[in-house]
């Protein structure tokens, strides 16, 4: 059976907190010494336990409650980033957040999910799982990407799109299904970054683009662990073994072909050193971005059909 | 025939009753719970004469009602299921497989068929409830792909009958990434200028309302069909209320703006012929 993340990470946890009260002590170098011998002890600690993590557990690390979200990077990335807000339809969904601003010098539209922190602005943000409304302005904001030619970067980050009577109402699934064909064709190069959490259509729904790329710990599935187990299994508790069966994880979609790239994250996950993390993210981006910037936008619509196109393991009979 | 005797189908509603279903010359309407004579109720195109409730048909037996002539060829059937990951829960994927295969169902869970209807070609693709639910796995997302691929090439029309409860999650993420590919098809189609009629049925859920099947320049219900994006069970799991009546079916998706018409079976083939008449290309 699989060990929690927080029963793994405890060794780790218990020695930074030891770290900690080394650096508080006065300088000596007998105490430089103790700090240096702890820290590599560190360091290989959280090696050893993160390259041995279980599917179950790499869940647990793209779920982690100090993980960076969407707000995290394009705060770092576009320190001048502008939000705006809307659909124009209906309401302004604050579980999908967007806007525009400068990245390295050039204009970027970035959309993302956006889960909160705290547990008021977890309800503000409905945990990360959009309304129909979410779609709707993120779709907006490509589309104006699209009219003054900027690139789109999205952020993943969902356990999925919001399962409630007033999204069927408002047209859960249209609004899903528009993105996905709207972003196939939309004129300009699209950057897709998992960070945590992609939760089935619901991440899907930002997810269509020229280059997709998945953080080391973070999941892409087609339905929960948990979800999975309790239709298979008919027993949540069995979300482990769903988690296993699903190969949701960077590793496996990546053989599978199904995302581009895994964006490396810090030792111990993005959650252990989040400013370096960030400093992972902004280059990939750059070089990402330097890559899609020299094709000729029809080059670019006609690969990125293609590689769609290409997705699925079936059987040429006869 | 096997998919009338069926009980309850995985993603019903878990109010509605179970209903057994006498063998032999009569069946038990889902509807109104009248037993009606099987050959009238094959001479309503499987809908009951008491309530109007629409019973599940067989692909072949929708393809039959539409196409002139009832004539039509077959197409993409040398594309099988494979089982990429090895995927093993209580059943092994590659067992369910494999009792499928031993049943002769070697469509998977699309019919993918061209013929003509009022005299013109077009690509009609009918899924098949009774192949794992109608999930969308990677023939799903291949034959229908191609069939929109064959129309934009050919300059056809495309109409799909949606019948699923959504993704395969036995094939993983690339289930989910089939939405996205049809979905592209569908838009080069749409540059084209070519029309969709997308056509649910019950039931449509999951991932295939959240694709192709809410991309129709048309889109149209059988009455009472239950479509939604979540199952009604995960929103009365997450909302923890009771749903209100009438709730992801056709007449409610209607109201909310989400359909164009409900169309009965035995008016469906006129309507067609007449939508695609209505956007019959000119120069
Ligand atoms: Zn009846």
């Amino acid at each position: 059976m699989s060990k929690d993340l927080s029963t793994i990470e405890a060794p780790i946890i218990e020695l930074k907190t030891k770290l900690e009260g080394l650096k508080a002590q006065p300088p000596s170098s007998k105490r430089d010494r103790e700090i240096e011998k702890q820290s590599q002890k560190l360091a290989k600690l959280q090696k050893d336990i993160y390259k041995n993590l279980t599917e179950w557990q790499i869940c647990q690390v793209a779920r982690h409650p100090k993980r960076p979200y969407t707000r995290d990077y394009i705060q770092y990335l576009c320190p001048d980033f502008e939000e705006l807000h809307g659909d124009r339809r209906f309401a302004d969904d604050a579980a999908i957040m967007g806007g525009f601003g400068t990245f390295n010098g050039e204009v970027v539209c970035l959309i993302g999910h956006q889960k909160g922190r705290d547990i008021k602005q977890k309800l503000h943000r409905n945990f990360g799982m959009p309304r129909p409304e979410g779609y709707r302005k993120a779709l907006r904001l490509m589309k104006l990407a699209e009219k003054f030619n900027r690139p789109v970067v999205c952020f993943i980050d969902t356990p999925g799109a919001y399962p409630g009577i007033d999204a069927e109402e408002r047209g859960q699934a249209e609004a899903i299904a528009l993105n996905l064909k709207e972003m196939a064709v939309l004129r300009v190069p699209i950057l897709v970054y998992v960070i945590g959490e992609g939760g089935s259509g619901g991440a899907l729904a930002i997810g269509v683009g020229d280059h997709i790329s998945l953080l080391q710990n973070s999941i892409y599935s087609v339905i929960s662990p948990e979800g999975c187990a309790s239709i298979l299994w008919k027993d949540a508790e069995q979300a482990p073994k769903a988690a296993e069966a699903l190969n949701l994880t960077a590793e496996k979609l990546k053989k599978l072909d199904l995302i581009d790239s895994i964006c490396e994250e810090p030792l111990g996950g993005a959650h252990a050193d989040p400013p370096l993390m960030m400093r992972h993210l902004a280059e990939h981006l750059q070089s990402q971005l330097d890559d899609l910037r020299k094709r000729d936008i029809d080059q670019l619509l006609d690969q990125r059909y293609r590689k769609f196109r290409n997705m699925g393991k079936y059987a040429q009979v006869g | 025939m096997s998919w009338f005797i069926k009980k309850s189908s995985p993603i019903k509603p878990a109010k509605q009753k179970k209903v057994t279903i006498p063998e032999g010359l009569w069946d038990k309407c889902l509807g109104c719970k009248e037993i009606i004579y099987r050959q009238e109720l094959k001479r309503n195109n499987n809908v009951c004469p008491k309530c109007d409730y629409h019973f599940r048909v067989s692909p072949e037996e929708r393809l039959q009602l539409l196409f002139d002539q009832e004539a039509f060829e077959l197409l993409f059937d040398d594309v099988q299921p494979l089982d990429p990951l090895s995927f093993k829960a209580v059943k092994t994927y590659k067992d369910q497989l494999k009792k499928l295969a031993d049943l002769k169902k070697v469509h998977e869970a699309v019919w993918v068929a061209k013929g003509k209807l009022d005299g013109r070609p077009v690509v009609i693709s009918v899924m098949d409830f009774s192949f794992l639910g109608g999930s969308m796995g990677s023939v799903v997302g291949e034959k229908l792909t191609r069939g929109i691929e064959l129309a934009t090439e050919e300059g056809c029309p495309v109409v799909i009958f949606s019948c699923s409860g959504g993704a395969r999650m036995m094939e993983g993420a690339i289930s989910l990434m089939q939405m996205a590919k049809i979905s592209a098809a569908l838009a080069r189609l749409a540059q084209k200028r070519l029309p969709f009629v997308s056509v649910l049925t019950d039931p449509t859920t999951g991932g295939v309302t959240a694709s192709y099947a809410m991309l129709g320049d048309i889109n149209i219900a059988e009455p009472k069909a239950l479509i939604g994006f979540a199952g009604p069970r995960v929103i009365q799991q997450t909302i923890r209320q009771e749903l209100p009546p009438g709730f992801q079916r056709s007449e409610f998706l209607l109201e909310h703006g989400m359909l164009d018409a409900i169309v009965t079976r035995g008016e469906l083939r006129e309507k067609l012929i007449k939508y695609l008449h209505f956007f019959r290309f000119q120069a």
